[in-house]
């Protein structure tokens, strides 16, 4: 696979095992390639900072996998991982979300909104990419639809770029600037 | 202190309750009679060889044999308790490491305290519990462990993702599992007296001791398997833990999709 990300909204797209999800690992590395190499802004990953790449390149789960806590602890779990704070209530607006989830668990909310504080918490990092897999997946139609919203209009705030991991060929076209498609590990298109 | 004698015509005397669990076994459709059977000449045999071993241990009087012993029981200890904590990666050295730290510290204290004499009068028996207990307990934390990494692989992996460390990520689950290794005895040592009365004290009381004796030795073996507990279940949750992650912080396992 040869393969080159630029700035702005690129979608992944092909059907399920086809390597999407593992290229998306592979982008933040929380795995590493049998062979060849993975670049981030030119360096290869294996030569940055794990830790520091990740917050850099932030993944967000197909499916919510929220940490212990509420949601503004959710939100605020990455950089108070070095200590610093955030303003929980405007990343949850951001999110699509409103302040009065703060303090609520998020195993109480509903999948589309968990998903929500997914991404509230990503930006958290302030990340220059957004590595989102399937974000939509486990969604239904209406809480699809509210997520699609919200990612556009990061997309068009210009908050980072996006890798967006579908196999939906229309969610692609409606959110991507650029398509790539991915079939049994290769890009095919 | 009086010592008491037991002959093999009164042990084997004791053998009638062990029919009756065997009745109850068969009366129920258990199907334990053959377990059972088992498990009586094990012990007998088992015991009875150590029992020899002890003796050959004390005749000698030298603090390296006692030394060879532990060694011996911290190993076989080690493989007993890997069988508890096969999935854990590289779980072998962690437990040996957490057996041997456990049983060497907590001896080493008692020693430097005072508490013992450094005599394989008490060297032996106390080691033996303090490296059963340590046994158990860090086998349980690592089966805890294995357990609560399979399940939350998910959550782990999405901290992983927001710039966690590996033990940044798992702090919740190890302190889990290092709760659910020393919980046992804790409540053991909070109602000894009252529901159950422990080993030695019991053996200190049939062999004719004064009962305060006998009590305060067994706070003493208590407060000392407390330590030692805490000791060995920290080492294996802390060195097995790192056999589930890569150097760069990777789960081994990636969760399934």
């Amino acid at each position: 696979m040869d393969l080159v990300v630029d700035e702005g909204v690129t979608g992944l797209l092909g059907a399920s095992g086809s390597g999407k999800s593992s290229l998306l690992r592979l982008l933040c590395r929380l795995a590493d390639p049998d062979e060849g190499v993975v670049r981030f802004r030119g360096t290869d990953v294996c030569r940055l900072d794990p830790l520091e790449l990740r917050r850099r390149a932030c993944l967000v789960p197909q499916l919510p996998a929220p940490v212990e806590g509420t949601v503004a602890e959710n939100v605020a779990y990455g950089p108070g991982l070095r200590g610093a704070r955030v303003d929980v209530a405007r990343l949850l607006e951001h999110a699509g979300l409103d302040a009065s989830f703060a303090d609520r668990r998020p195993a109480r909310l509903s999948v589309g909104e968990q998903q929500r504080v997914m991404l509230a918490r990503a930006l958290a990092l302030e990340p220059e990419v957004l590595l989102l897999d399937e974000p939509t997946a486990a969604l239904d139609e209406s809480s699809r639809g509210g997520v699609e919203r919200t990612l556009a209009q990061l997309a068009a705030e210009g908050r980072a770029s996006m890798v967006l991991v579908t196999h939906e060929r229309a969610q692609a076209d409606r959110l991507a600037d650029r398509v790539i498609t991915v079939s049994n590990g290769r890009v095919s298109g | 202190m009086t010592s008491i004698d037991v002959s093999l015509r009164e042990v084997a005397l004791a053998l009638v309750l062990v029919a009756l669990a065997a009745g109850v076994s068969l009366w129920r459709r258990a199907e334990l009679e053959k377990d059972l059977g088992v498990a009586v000449l094990r012990s007998f045999l088992q015991l009875t060889a150590v029992g020899y071993v002890i003796q050959a241990v004390f005749d000698s009087d030298s603090l390296w044999v006692v030394v060879g012993l532990l060694s011996a029981m911290v190993a076989l200890g080690t493989f007993t308790a890997r069988g508890r904590a096969r999935a854990v990666p590289g779980a072998l050295l962690a437990l040996g490491l957490a057996l041997s730290t456990a049983a060497a510290v907590t001896l080493g204290l008692v020693l430097a305290l005072g508490v013992f004499e450094p005599e394989p009068r008490y060297l032996v028996p106390v080691g033996g519990m303090v490296i059963g207990n340590a046994m158990t307990a860090a086998a349980v934390a690592l089966n805890r462990l294995a357990d609560e990494m399979s399940s939350s692989a998910r959550q782990i992996e999405a901290a992983l993702a927001l710039g966690a460390t590996a033990r940044q990520a798992t702090s919740g689950l190890v302190t889990r599992s290092l709760r659910s290794a020393m919980i046992p005895l804790v409540d053991q040592t909070k109602t000894t007296g009252l529901i159950t009365f422990p080993g030695i004290m019991v053996g200190m009381l049939l062999a004719g001791a004064d009962p305060i004796d006998a009590v305060r030795l067994q706070l003493v073996i208590l407060w000392i398997l407390l330590g030692s507990v805490a000791l060995a279940s920290l080492i294996a949750t802390s060195l097995g833990l790192r056999g589930f992650f890569t150097q760069a912080h990777q789960l081994r396992e990636p969760p399934s999709p």
